[in-house]
């Protein structure tokens, strides 16, 4: 069956954009949501919500670690309070925050990492996050999700909002080819099967989902079926969709915009172990960081691209045979 | 609870709450006994006297909000809070034991009417600026409180949150600052000074008490002040004693964290008879 029909992958917003959109239609509707920014609230996209609701919207200055203990406390009084800043502070000069101030007590807190992995391109690696999903994944109780377009990020949103608990959604900084139709369901815990197919499966997040795609048409055209699954819930996971893929096929590929050695693979080997153990193999950031570039070039030279996920599912089924 | 504003009364109730911190420290043989008896007047007088709290409704919303940043010295709070009947007396005991609420630092899962966990120093005073900012948005009259150590002040956090307050105003949040002079290591002058600590609250915008932390109405007269004053936050920077009350411990870098022998248990308790 020829799959490349199925999807245009014509070019969208970035996934920033998406969660600032989303952020003001929540503020709408919810007079709870309150959003804490770092001053980066024009690169973060948290200054459309800004703008709409200035009295709800807190400027914390360049201190994230305050930002994130604020954002604790104005949620422990009752607020669903947002804190956004780029994945690597966020994350990084937060993480001791989010481990006491957020995840140990199981506060409702909400926490935004924008220009995540390595395709930022020209500011370079401080900048970068490539261990942000470890970490998150590292907080007990957080819930994460890495969407990949702009509706399954506006998806995840609402669904942050909703679910009462901590959660960290990824967030990037380019501009992101449309996967979904507005109004596709999303649940915590869930994935998308966005190709079927039997030789082996793809498992994508984030920026990856589109490069899998990609990448399953070139291998339709070899002959080779390649189920691609969407895998935006990063914690919890989707056990069963992962079982049935190593049940079904029999070779898995996990692709992310991430560092290989704590990412959503070893991960979803984990869930493989648990049930189905497979041949797998593995397409993100290789125990390196990366450099400047323009998005294209950097992403191409580490290694993430469908090329890249193809080469991969080739070594699989080879392995496989 | 029966709330009071008599000095002599508050100090009678400092007195149980210090020998209750005695016990539960030496039962659990671990804990910090130095700055629980420093902070004593201060916390009492906050729980008898100035909050707005009801320990039969302790998620009232319009209640006050105290928060023990500096939670290494949570045997002051967990007994004021029993001595208040939040929770109950007879288990101060079992403080840090397996499955005791009197967990070893405080946590929210184990006694939801505390405010915040904290433990790891530098965190609480980012926590309450979230608090007040709640009830300043949903215009209600809660005011919040929090203790921080003096050593605890050394953590940069402390002083991302110092900018943040003043900058948005938020007078209905006071600090206090248990200034014993002690930290883990030894003298805090020693370790890592922090004078002129009044000048450097002052150029961070807030306004500045500065009192003997074991005068009660000292104490009284520094909350009623801070709630006076508008458009900015305010500081107490309360002179204290660290092992204030049992005078082998009194001023002792030794019993930051060391629990008493039951014989010296013995001895402190007939120092608080």
């Amino acid at each position: 069956m020829a799959v490349s029909t199925n999807y245009e992958l014509k070019m969208g917003p970035a996934t920033r954009e998406s969660f600032g959109k989303a952020l003001v239609e929540l503020g709408k509707t919810n007079p709870n949501i309150v959003v804490c920014d770092a001053d980066l609230s024009k690169s973060t996209n948290t200054n459309f919500f800004a703008k709409e609701f200035p009295e709800r919207f807190f400027q914390c200055g360049i201190a994230e670690a305050n930002m994130v203990a604020v954002g604790s406390g104005l949620s422990a009084a009752g607020k669903v309070a947002f804190v956004s800043s780029f994945s690597a502070f966020v994350l990084n000069k937060g993480f001791e925050q989010l481990r006491v101030t957020a995840a140990y007590p199981n506060v409702n807190l909400k926490v935004v990492g924008t220009h995540s992995g390595i395709s930022i391109g020209e500011d370079g690696p401080s900048q970068m996050s490539i261990e942000d999903l470890s970490l998150a994944c590292n907080l007990p109780g957080f819930t994460v999700l890495s969407p990949a377009d702009d509706a399954s990020m506006k998806a995840a949103i609402h669904l942050a909002a909703e679910h009462k608990g901590p959660v960290f959604v990824r967030a990037g900084r380019v501009k992101t080819p449309l996967i979904y139709p507005e109004g596709t369901p999303f649940r915590i815990g869930g994935s998308h099967e966005l190709l079927t197919g039997g030789d082996l499966a793809i498992l994508a997040n984030g920026l990856l989902v589109a490069e899998a795609i990609k990448a399953a048409v070139q291998l339709d055209s070899e002959g080779i079926s390649a189920r691609v699954i969407d895998l935006y819930s990063i914690k919890p996971i989707d056990r069963e969709a992962i079982d049935r893929a190593a049940r079904e096929c029999g070779a898995i590929v996990v692709a992310e915009e991430h560092l290989k050695d704590t990412g959503i693979g070893a991960r979803v080997a984990q869930v493989a172990a648990e049930t189905t153990p497979c041949i797998m193999e593995f397409v993100g950031i290789d125990n390196t960081y990366a450099e400047s570039g323009t998005p294209e070039a950097v992403v191409e030279k580490y290694g993430l691209l469908a090329k890249d996920i193809a080469a991969a599912a080739r070594k699989a089924l080879a392995r496989k045979k | 609870m029966n709330k009071t504003s008599n000095p002599a009364d508050l100090a009678e109730i400092s007195k149980r709450v210090r020998r209750h911190i005695i016990e539960m420290i030496t039962a659990a043989k671990s804990g910090h006994p130095g700055g629980s008896l420093s902070a004593t007047e201060l916390v009492v007088t906050l729980f008898f006297d100035t909050m707005r709290h009801d320990p039969a409704n302790p998620k009232w919303a319009d209640r006050d909000h105290f928060i023990l940043g500096k939670g290494h010295a949570c045997p002051v709070l967990y007994s004021t809070m029993a001595e208040c009947g939040y929770t109950p007396i007879d288990q101060l005991n079992t403080f840090r034991r397996l499955g005791s609420i009197y967990q070893g630092h405080p946590d929210v899962r184990f006694i939801p009417a505390l405010e915040a966990s904290t433990g790891s120093l530098g965190q609480g005073l980012s926590i309450g600026l979230g608090m007040a900012l709640a009830a300043r948005l949903d215009h209600r009259p809660s005011r919040t409180y929090v203790v921080l150590g003096d050593g605890e002040i050394q953590e940069g956090q402390v002083w991302e949150a110092a900018m943040f307050a003043s900058f948005h105003k938020l007078d209905n949040l006071a600090c206090i600052v248990d200034y014993n002079k002690i930290q883990l290591d030894g003298f805090v002058e020693d370790i890592m000074p922090l004078e002129p600590l009044a000048d450097k609250w002052k150029s961070f915008g807030w306004h500045v008490i500065e009192i003997n932390g074991h005068d009660i109405p000292a104490v009284q007269a520094a909350f009623a002040e801070a709630a006076t004053v508008k458009g900015k936050p305010t500081v107490i920077l309360a002179h204290t004693v660290k092992g204030k009350g049992v005078s082998f411990m009194e001023n002792n870098p030794k019993w930051h964290g060391t629990a008493p022998s039951k014989e010296e248990c013995e001895l402190a308790l007939k120092e608080l008879a």
